[in-house]
């Protein structure tokens, strides 16, 4: 059982601002229900500019929906300027702390706040500062810029950490060198270790696809088959690789980031960078 | 605020009777039954009736029972075991579906180099037979499948399964431990070779578990030390849960009828009324294949945890197979498994009754449950 303190349960009891406006100037939307939670905020300003009522509706669990309710009272009477600053540490903190494992729910919270403020600007025709990056956690969605800003703004050092606060890295797992390699870049380490020394230089034929056929079998197969998946190499024709899903991964609902690019970023890593991976057509 | 306790899939309440039985070995009978001594010595007769007990409720013989410290241990001693007695034999078949003692066994020896097969479910959760049939070969060591699933109380069809497993010669294990007490078994006659099963699933007390090993199967210790258990299981005997587990198992003979009765009433009343008055309810599992205490719900756009904290407030006890309430991401494998849609998934909780839970409770439940999904749905951004 979580250990919620009496402020959360109080927040997740009797939530403050529940609901949505009517006519908002800002909507932010984050998380799924593939993911298990999500949020909706919407605010409207008053004639100064300031942040006049603000609600929210939350799909998730008590520290969801505690972050949610807590942060719409924090931005009422801030101007944009003001609540674009507040980040998921000043959540956790005026709800006076949250389970590690729950920290993602305050970065959902912070994160639907900055969609509904880029929301605002893009509505005035202002330009909107969007977070952008390549996806390193396909099986939430979660870029390398979402990663380095909670890596920064909480001080994290383990990819476990990174998990709790955004989840990056809590499905399959296949990212987590990924992120560990994010860590030691912001904490100013240097990689441990030269990967591209440990690619074979040129590769034959037969070389290639045994490397690919090892890198299948020992990286990949088990990210998938712990989650009731499998995969089958078809065919190698020069850096295109074929390959079959089987079980749950065939129909992953996940659909904008298939396991194709999961794969593909795994054989890239190993193998060859030039790699292709497609899909057997039925 | 009284506790309406619905969640005995988890774990359940000591018997009294349990309890007054195992008394005397917490306290004044405390040798130790391998000693030479009458005063150890004399614990001895009290491991051989119990073992007697659970015979009768397993319908074998008492040589074939081995006691352990619960249904992990079990599982694991099952699984290993026979693969380490069987070291020609390379290739363990499961399903997606299995309890985590069972399912993390397997990929740990998949990880030690067999080959696991994980049979996948449809989507009232059963197996296909045709798949197994054509999956267990001469390589087959051993087959493990559970007799009913924790989750959805959906049971297998076990006998047919064994028969199948039996006939290619392979070893089959079954893991009942939420079946043993609930479902009537006669071992002797079927093909079952291994069986698991937990004392505290069934009214004794946690710690406690045993594994049926049919005579003539090949099976390697698990732990090994001393010579107790006829070298198959070392350690001084847990002589107080073994007399309870004993005492449990006795009684589960006389109120396995109450289970698919008055139990199955209860549950029956339950469900019913929350699939009529809750907005986006619906039933997970073969609903005609099932254990008479299970049932597991989903709400359509709400999370588990929410609502079992809601629950809590109440004193009622349930469980979830949301992602939030395991800490782990990932909402319940066996949903997942059987295709139940995410939306759904996360928002699943299970109601497992008892023969100690009574018709006031259910109708408490019956009455709080509805305001506490429309609170939910109001808050959640999906119900429109």
């Amino acid at each position: 059982m979580w250990d919620y303190n009496p402020k959360v349960m109080e927040y997740f009891l009797h939530p403050k601002n529940a609901g949505e406006i009517e006519n908002p100037d800002g909507v932010g939307e984050e998380g799924s229900l593939a993911c298990g939670d999500a949020l909706k905020l919407t605010f409207k300003l008053d004639k100064n500019g300031r942040i006049a009522d603000a609600k929210f509706k939350t799909f998730g669990c008590a520290s969801a929906i505690a972050s949610a309710s807590i942060m719409t009272e924090m931005i009422k009477g801030l101007t944009i300027e003001e609540a674009e600053k507040i980040t998921n540490k000043d959540i956790v903190d005026k709800l006076g702390g949250l389970p590690e494992q729950k920290m993602h729910c305050s970065v959902m919270g912070m994160e639907a706040l900055q969609a509904a403020i880029a929301n605002y600007r893009r509505g005035k025709g202002q330009p909107q500062k969007k977070i952008e990056g390549k996806i390193v956690c396909t099986c939430f969605g979660v870029t390398d810029r979402e990663i380095e800003k909670v890596i920064i703004e909480n001080d994290l050092d383990t990819v476990e950490q990174v998990t709790n606060y955004c989840k990056a890295g809590g499905g399959c797992g296949s990212c987590r060198g990924e992120i560990e390699r994010i860590i030691e870049k912001i904490r100013g380490k240097k990689a441990g270790k030269d990967e591209t020394a440990a690619k074979p230089k040129k590769l034959t034929n037969l070389q290639k696809i045994q490397l690919i056929q090892r890198t299948i079998s020992e990286q990949i197969r088990p990210l998938l088959k712990a989650d009731g998946g499998d995969i089958d190499l078809i065919d190698v024709e020069g850096s295109k690789v074929i390959v079959a899903f089987r079980g749950m991964c065939s129909k992953c609902p996940t659909a904008e980031f298939t396991m194709k690019d999961v794969v593909e970023a795994r054989l890239r890593e190993f193998v060859s960078s030039d790699i292709v991976v497609e899909e057997q057509s039925e | 605020m009284k506790t309406i306790y619905f969640d005995n899939n988890a774990t359940t309440r000591i018997a009294n009777e349990v309890f007054e039985a195992m008394k005397p070995f917490l306290t004044d009978l405390y040798g130790n039954p391998s000693s030479m001594h009458t005063f150890g010595g004399q614990v001895e007769k009290y491991i051989r009736h119990s073992r007697e007990q659970i015979a009768r409720l397993l319908g074998c013989d008492s040589s074939e029972i081995i006691f352990t410290s619960g249904g992990t241990e079990s599982d694991n001693a099952a699984i290993k075991g026979v693969l380490a007695a069987l070291p020609e034999k390379r290739k363990i078949i499961t399903t997606r579906v299995e309890h985590p003692a069972v399912l993390a066994t397997c990929r740990e020896m998949q990880a030690a180099g067999y080959k696991l097969i994980e049979l996948g479910v449809d989507r009232e959760g059963q197996i296909s037979l045709d798949e197994l049939g054509v999956e267990v070969d001469d390589d087959t060591a051993i087959v493990t499948i559970m007799y009913a699933n924790n989750e959805t109380g959906v049971i297998f069809p076990i006998e047919k399964i064994a028969e199948i497993v039996k006939a290619k010669g392979a070893v089959f294990h079954t893991d009942a431990v939420q079946a043993v007490g609930k479902i009537p078994l006669n071992l002797d006659k079927s093909n079952i070779d291994l069986l698991s099963l937990s004392g505290h699933k069934l009214h004794a007390p946690k710690g406690i578990g045993a594994l049926y090993i049919k005579k003539g199967t090949r099976i390697s210790p698990f732990i090994v030390g001393g010579h107790q258990e006829k070298n198959r299981r070392a350690g001084t005997e847990n002589v107080a849960g073994i007399v309870a587990l004993g005492k449990a198992t006795e009684l589960a003979e006389g109120t396995m009828e109450q289970e698919n009765t008055k139990v199955k009433k209860l549950r029956d009343k339950l469900e019913n009324a929350i699939l009529k008055t809750c907005k986006g309810a619906t039933l997970n599992g073969d609903k005609n294949n099932r254990l008479p205490n299970t049932c597991n719900i989903s709400f359509e756009y709400i999370e588990g945890e929410a609502i079992l904290l809601l629950l809590d407030q109440f004193g009622i006890c349930a469980s979830s197979g949301s992602a939030c309430t395991s800490g782990s991401l990932e909402p319940s494998h066996v949903l997942r498994a059987m295709g139940v849609p995410f939306t759904a998934a996360h928002g699943s909780i299970r109601f497992s009754l008892s023969r100690y839970n009574t018709e006031e409770e259910v109708d408490f439940v019956i009455e709080k449950i509805p305001a506490i999904v429309n609170r939910l749905r109001e808050l959640s951004p999906f119900v429109k």
